[in-house]
């Protein structure tokens, strides 16, 4: 006990110091916000009650305060929430500060973030009932050097959604850590403005998801033994549609074939195991500059939504793609799901990059695609010809004649007025 | 003319009783922070809440959302002299300074949920001159003091339910934030239960409350014509109308373009018609494992594989819908959704 109070107390005199314990992985400075000048952040002490005097810290906050969580693993057995704006909820390390939630009772999810401005920087979350993190409609929002988790194989009885930042602007995910999603680690959705960078996501069905959202960047992140890599989604029948402008740039993506744990149903679930980056109905995506290994099915998968709808603003087909100076090495070895009897007419295995080569839906018009592939011959590519949905296996007639598109040129910059 | 006499002859009669205090203490009610136990408002003039202060009217609704088969006792203050504007979809818009009380309370048997009731927790919204505010109070086990607990409480609760099981539960009351969980209406909170048509019948008093209410002074602007919910209990109404009714209390608060569900585009209000938005061959969003392995929200015909019954009919965190306010199933509301979903063609 006596250590514990040691150590909190410690922990509150470096938050004093100004956020010394901050670590920005780009190299920008750590902050000082005024509320922390002017006051030391109370930190919370370890032992009885602590979920309660946490709530209750997190409840009754100061806009723009900070709330230290000591070290030691806390057990909880209901979801935390946040809504004050401005503050920021910070641990001593993803190490050190773990709220374990195999005991949860209630709520979605472990912890529900609703106002702005907020930053959550050095914890772990464990274990959640249903999703790890909710941040919805919570603008300017900073993950930092968190982790979420659950332990053990994956498993369809796991939550769905580690990081889930939702109906925000401006969302910052950076140097954390998701493991064991049954549907995405990090999973943006309904969102304008987001970075996701310097991130490891593995053993999700979907490391990382950017869905029916704009202006994103996937930046630096290592994404492996998923069931599918990154996956940049446009979906009907949601308040927000037409998912465009997302760069994904610089990431490891590597032997995600980890088998699709996803419940049925949900959309993640037709994921083939061992697909590096998946495009599908969205508008206006660069894939540049990553390093692809041994993804089973195939690196990039561009695809329509192949699902049935009624919704008449929705747009089902991918449209100006551009891949350009990625590398690839042993995919397509093993393809997997709908993609496998595609594989068996083409002699078992697929090339890197894949087009389903749908370009209307039903008995629509043909419409423009715009795939821009700008890369050495030497990388393989399939258009699978597919012509329209739903879709026709014995109709396939595979192509490896490059689609011939252009690039689409500069991409709209993102702006993030919170980066520390 | 005849209502403002009759609010006339409703004071002079409340004023004929024994001495009653005055009603409630405003500058509690409109302070920024939450008082530290519910007697401070004085909204009752007796420790443990029994008797309402001098203007604060006891309501209830067509139909309750469900809550652990909890006994529900609603009460409403408007200030004195204000009113609150008549709206006819959305909830009354109340003046500042209105208070509304909801005690959560318990019988051993809630067959008969009046024999041995014990207060377990009163909510209050208060709105102030900045928007609601939703606080969370707990009764202690003498029922002589309800505190103010911002990070609710967790309490064990034993008791027979309405269907004569016998149940046990971790009945959880809600944290502040929680309340807002359930009440955000955009950036705003609102109260749920005070629209018209789901006040719109004879409250505990015997009257109808949106005359009453008039007839009091604490509602101005009613039209001629008010609607109605139909009252899920009422066997002799449709099947459709009575799961849509009961979808509506139950699920459209968060269930709605404004509320804390937007994002899932289920909106389960009484008055959307998009057969989409109701779910009807709409996939899961978020659902991750409440799906149940369903592949669609309502699927006509199929009550066994739609993902709104797997997630009703669940107590299991992660699972179960609404996500807060329940440890229990309730089954009669499981069976009216099923009902409808089977006879969908």
């Amino acid at each position: 006990m006596r250590n514990l109070l040691i150590a909190a107390a410690s922990i509150s005199v470096l938050a004093a110091c100004g956020g010394a314990d901050e670590t920005v992985a780009d190299g920008a400075e750590p902050g000082s916000s005024v509320a922390e000048a002017d006051a030391p952040a109370p930190t919370l002490e370890a032992g009885a009650d602590f979920q309660e005097r946490l709530q209750t810290a997190l409840i009754l906050a100061e806009e723009g305060s900070t709330i230290v969580m000591p070290a030691g693993t806390f057990e909880m057995t209901d979801g935390l929430t946040l809504d004050v704006h401005g503050v920021t909820l910070r641990g001593a390390s993803q190490a050190q500060t773990i709220l374990n939630f195999s005991q949860q009772r209630g709520s979605g999810e472990g912890l529900l973030v609703t106002s702005d401005d907020v930053t959550l920087s050095d914890f772990t979350i464990q274990e959640t009932k249903g999703d790890g993190i909710k941040s919805k409609g919570a603008d300017r929002i900073i993950y930092r050097n968190i982790k979420v988790e659950w332990l053990g194989d994956p498993d369809e009885a796991s939550g769905a959604y580690g990081i889930y930042p939702v109906e925000s602007s401006e969302v910052l995910v950076e140097a954390s850590y998701v493991r064991g999603a049954s549907d995405a680690g990090i999973y943006v959705g309904q969102s304008d403005n987001i970075v996701v960078r310097d991130n490891i996501a593995e053993y999700n069905v979907a490391g990382i998801e950017i869905e029916n959202s704009t202006n994103a960047l996937v930046n630096g992140n290592v994404v492996s033994n998923n069931t599918g890599g990154i996956l940049v989604f446009d979906l009907p029948d949601l308040p927000v549609m037409g998912g465009n402008s997302t760069i994904v740039r610089n990431n490891a993506i590597q032997n995600n074939n980890t088998r699709n744990f996803a419940p049925p149903g949900n959309i993640v679930a037709g994921v083939p195991s061992g697909t590096g980056v998946i495009i599908m109905a969205n508008d206006k995506v660069l894939v540049k500059d990553n390093r692809f290994e041994n993804n089973q099915t195939a690196d990039i998968l561009i695809t329509a939504y192949s699902q049935e709808f009624s919704d008449e603003d929705y747009n089902p087909l991918p449209r100006n793609v551009e891949i350009t100076g990625n590398t690839y090495d042993g995919s397509g070895e093993n393809p997997q799901g709908d993609l496998a009897q595609f594989a068996s007419i083409m002699g078992g295995k697929l090339p890197p990059i894949v087009w389903d080569g749908v370009t209307r839906w039903g008995d629509e018009e043909n419409s423009e695609i715009n795939i821009f592939i700008d890369e050495p011959e030497s990388v393989g590519y399939v258009n699978l010809g597919l012509g329209s949905y739903p879709i026709d296996v014995s109709a396939a007639a595979p192509s490896m004649d490059r689609p011939g598109g252009e690039s689409i040129g500069a991409m709209p910059g993102i702006v993030l007025s919170r980066t520390e | 003319m005849r209502a403002a006499f009759l609010a006339v002859l409703v004071m002079m009669l409340s004023a004929c009783g024994q001495h009653q205090a005055a009603g409630p203490d405003m500058d509690v009610v409109l302070a920024e922070a939450p008082a530290r136990t519910l007697a401070e408002y004085g909204l009752f003039t007796d420790a443990s809440a029994r008797q309402p202060a001098q203007g604060v009217v006891p309501y209830d609704l067509i139909n309750p959302l469900f809550s652990d088969h909890a006994s529900k006792h609603r009460l409403v203050y408007v200030p004195d002299g204000k009113a609150a504007d008549y709206r006819a979809d959305e909830v009354m818009e109340f003046p500042v300074g209105t208070v509304l009380v909801k005690t959560f309370a318990f019988a051993p048997d809630m067959r008969a949920p009046d024999v041995g009731e014990r207060y377990r927790e009163t909510r209050l919204l208060i709105r102030k001159a900045d928007g609601w505010a939703a606080y969370p109070y707990v009764w202690n086990e003498e029922e002589t003091e309800a505190r103010y607990s911002p990070a609710g409480a967790w309490l064990e609760l034993a008791f027979i339910d309405p269907a004569g099981e016998a149940v046990e539960i971790d009945y959880r009351v809600p944290n502040q934030n929680q309340c807002k969980t359930c009440h955000q209406m955009g950036d705003a909170i609102e109260p749920i239960g005070p629209k018209a048509r789901n006040l719109n019948h004879q409250g505990p008093a015997g009257v109808n409350q949106i005359e009453d209410w008039s007839a009091r002074g604490m509602l101005t602007g009613v039209p001629g014509d008010v609607p109605a919910v139909p009252d899920i209990t009422d066997a002799s109404l449709s099947v459709p109308e009575r799961a849509r009714a009961y979808l509506d209390i139950n699920c459209a608060h968060c269930h709605r373009a404004e509320g804390s569900a937007s994002n899932s585009g289920l909106w389960l209000g009484w008055e959307v018609s998009d057969p989409v938005k109701i779910g009807i061959g709409k996939h899961p969003t978020a659902a991750g494992r409440g799906s149940g392995d369903a592949i669609y929200v309502v699927a006509p015909g199929a009550p066994e594989a739609s993902i709104l019954t797997y997630r009703m009919n669940s107590d299991e965190a992660g699972i179960a819908m609404p996500e807060l306010g329940r440890a229990l199933i309730d089954g009669d509301g499981v069976e009216l959704v099923r009902e409808w979903i089977a006879g969908m063609d």
